[in-house]
């Protein structure tokens, strides 16, 4: 394992590569029966483009700050839950894991829930940007204007998460 | 005052830098950097309507009153994907 990823920091960003059994290990608790990890992997393919590997950048501070914002906002709906969000930086190759995500509830549900959330909520409004590489160019994809406020953006987390 | 202004992603390419300083007359908001920026850099304006930014490592609004030593960082929109 990297010592990036494993000082323990439940939010974080590293360019180091990521290991989704040390994140989980972070949310693991005696009162927790439910741990998922969900795994964001950089895939071969994209919009009809063959994607040779990634680049992300981040702004790391305000990175961090949106996970935590993120778990605060998990735990105003699911009480118990406990996350850890680990987000790569720089160049990620194909298989490579860009994100990892750990919830930890009582039960499993808010396990899966949360998980599910937190990769939509960082979407929204992570400080975090790709640039692929793919066969025959570049491009940086834009998403989402990033707006912690904007109720209309979480709602639809929360609807996606709870489907 | 002095701030300084960070830029990210694609602003940053267009800006030629991660990192600039400026001088703002006093009072000045976050638009109003994001308006001196764009009259630098005119191919900036063009996420006149997408841009977010922070001020001092915490999100922010545009209306937000800038001081002397500020750190302001624009942010084009995050990465997507599903």
């Amino acid at each position: 394992m990297s010592p990036g990823a494993t000082d323990g920091l439940r939010f974080r960003v590293t360019a180091e590569p990521l290991d989704a059994a040390s994140t989980t290990a972070l949310v693991a608790s005696s009162e927790c029966g439910a741990i998922t990890c969900f795994i964001g992997v950089v895939r071969d393919h994209n919009a009809g483009r063959r994607v040779l590997w990634l680049d992300y950048e981040a702004y790391a501070p305000l990175a961090v700050k949106a996970f935590e914002t993120i778990e605060g906002e998990s735990a105003d709906r699911w009480p118990s839950i406990r996350l850890a969000i680990h987000h790569r930086t720089g160049r990620v190759e194909i298989g490579e894991a860009s994100v990892v995500i750990a919830a930890a509830s009582p039960h499993r549900a808010d396990a899966f829930a949360a998980a599910r959330y937190a990769i939509e909520r960082i979407k929204q409004i992570a400080p975090i940007w790709k640039r692929e590489h793919f066969e025959g160019g570049e491009t940086w994809i834009e998403g989402a204007t990033a707006d912690p406020l904007d109720e209309t953006a979480r709602r639809a987390a929360f609807e996606r998460a709870c489907v | 005052m002095r701030i300084t202004i960070r830029l990210f992603a694609r602003l940053r390419e267009i800006a030629g830098a991660s990192e600039l300083s400026r001088d703002l007359p006093d009072g000045s908001t976050a638009r109003h950097a994001w308006d001196h920026l764009a009259g630098e850099f005119p191919a900036i304006a063009g996420y006149q309507a997408s841009v977010s930014c922070a001020v001092n490592e915490e999100y922010a609004r545009l209306t937000t009153r800038l001081h002397d030593g500020d750190d302001i960082a624009f942010l084009p929109p995050v990465s997507g994907g599903n």
